[in-house]
């Protein structure tokens, strides 16, 4: 189930515009999933070196949700559907 | 997010000596390590018994709207026919039911995909929903298959952890969306008497997180 990283730019927060790439898959805040595992699981799905993870994680957990991929909007649901299948709670969306 | 079980403390090196050796915290407390090829714990009958139990219920809960697997074997075409929708189903992968779950458990599990767009949720369901019910009901076997009624110790490639870990995190999610889990958790049981109906699932739930916490340290080691 490993899905090797697309090398895009990758935004570091859920608040920021991508102009090339409207659309976001974002992940939101739950009082279930772990935080370790969070950070696991950004790292398995998206290759992201662990700080990264962990930033995202911490966003997640700090400010209700976070932008973890950008692209197509194919690719988006590709994504959210590969962390459904990690029970995280991911959204897309082409205006965060 | 949850902290979870004793997830930050220091691990000691291989090396290290009673009573700080992995080893022995493992026996006290339960709990995975890596291995070489995967990860192994060790499981009381009755510690087996508890997760076999809530992994089959989770089981039930995400088969529940899939049809009937053919009975005759995978040549045989399951009761309606291949007229049946069911079956159309089965061979497209696609699903029917664009409608998001009634039971918030499910829900939980199989989540809309867009907030505030039923139409594109819907869309997106009737793409991916069967393939994820089918992946989620085949970690949960894996957990099934690998973990003996009676307990014991288990030993798992990579690949069979992988899947413990999706599955105890499906059973935390069913188990915790149940029992109304939010971020004020630990105020909430902290408030909880000792009659309180729900202690002894929260007990359970506590050390699931544990557990998937050894595991996800397991497997990052």
């Amino acid at each position: 189930m490993s899905v090797a990283p697309v090398e895009v730019e990758r935004p570091e927060t859920g608040q920021e515009a991508i102009p090339d790439s409207p659309w976001v898959t974002i992940v939101w805040n739950d009082p279930i999933n772990l935080m370790s595992y969070v950070t696991y699981v950004f790292q398995r799905v998206f290759g992201y070196a662990k700080p990264k993870a962990e930033k995202l994680m911490l966003d997640v957990h700090h400010k209700g949700k976070a932008v973890v991929s950008s692209g197509a909007r194919e690719a988006m649901e590709r994504d959210a559907e590969t962390l459904h299948g990690y029970g995280l709670w991911a959204t897309i969306s082409h205006d965060a | 997010m949850s902290e979870g079980g004793p997830g930050e403390q220091e691990q000691p090196g291989d090396d290290a000596q009673w009573p700080g050796d992995r080893g022995f915290l493992e026996e006290l407390m339960g709990g995975f390590r890596g291995t070489a090829g995967g990860a192994t714990a060790r499981f009381a009958a009755a510690q087996a018994g508890i997760i076999r139990d809530l992994v089959d219920q989770v089981v039930q809960l995400i088969a529940a709207e899939e049809p009937e697997e053919a009975a005759g074997g995978p040549a045989a075409w399951p009761a309606g026919g291949p007229d049946d929708p069911a079956d159309l189903e089965a061979l497209t992968g696609l699903s029917d039911n664009p409608s998001p779950p009634d039971d918030p458990v499910v829900a939980r599990l199989l989540p809309d995909a867009y907030r505030d767009d039923p139409e594109a949720s819907g869309e997106f369901r009737r793409y991916t929903e069967r393939s994820l019910r089918s992946e989620k009901a085949a970690a949960a076997r894996t957990v099934l298959e690998t973990l003996p009624p009676r307990g014991g110790r288990i030993r798992l490639s990579e690949p069979q952890a992988q899947a413990w870990l999706r599955a105890l995190n499906d059973v935390r999610l069913a188990l915790g969306t149940r029992l109304g889990v939010t971020d004020d958790f630990e105020d909430q049981v902290a408030e909880m008497g000792p009659d309180d109906p729900r202690s002894a699932a929260v007990g359970i739930y506590q050390w699931l997180a544990f557990l998937q916490e050894t595991l996800v340290q397991a497997l990052s080691g």
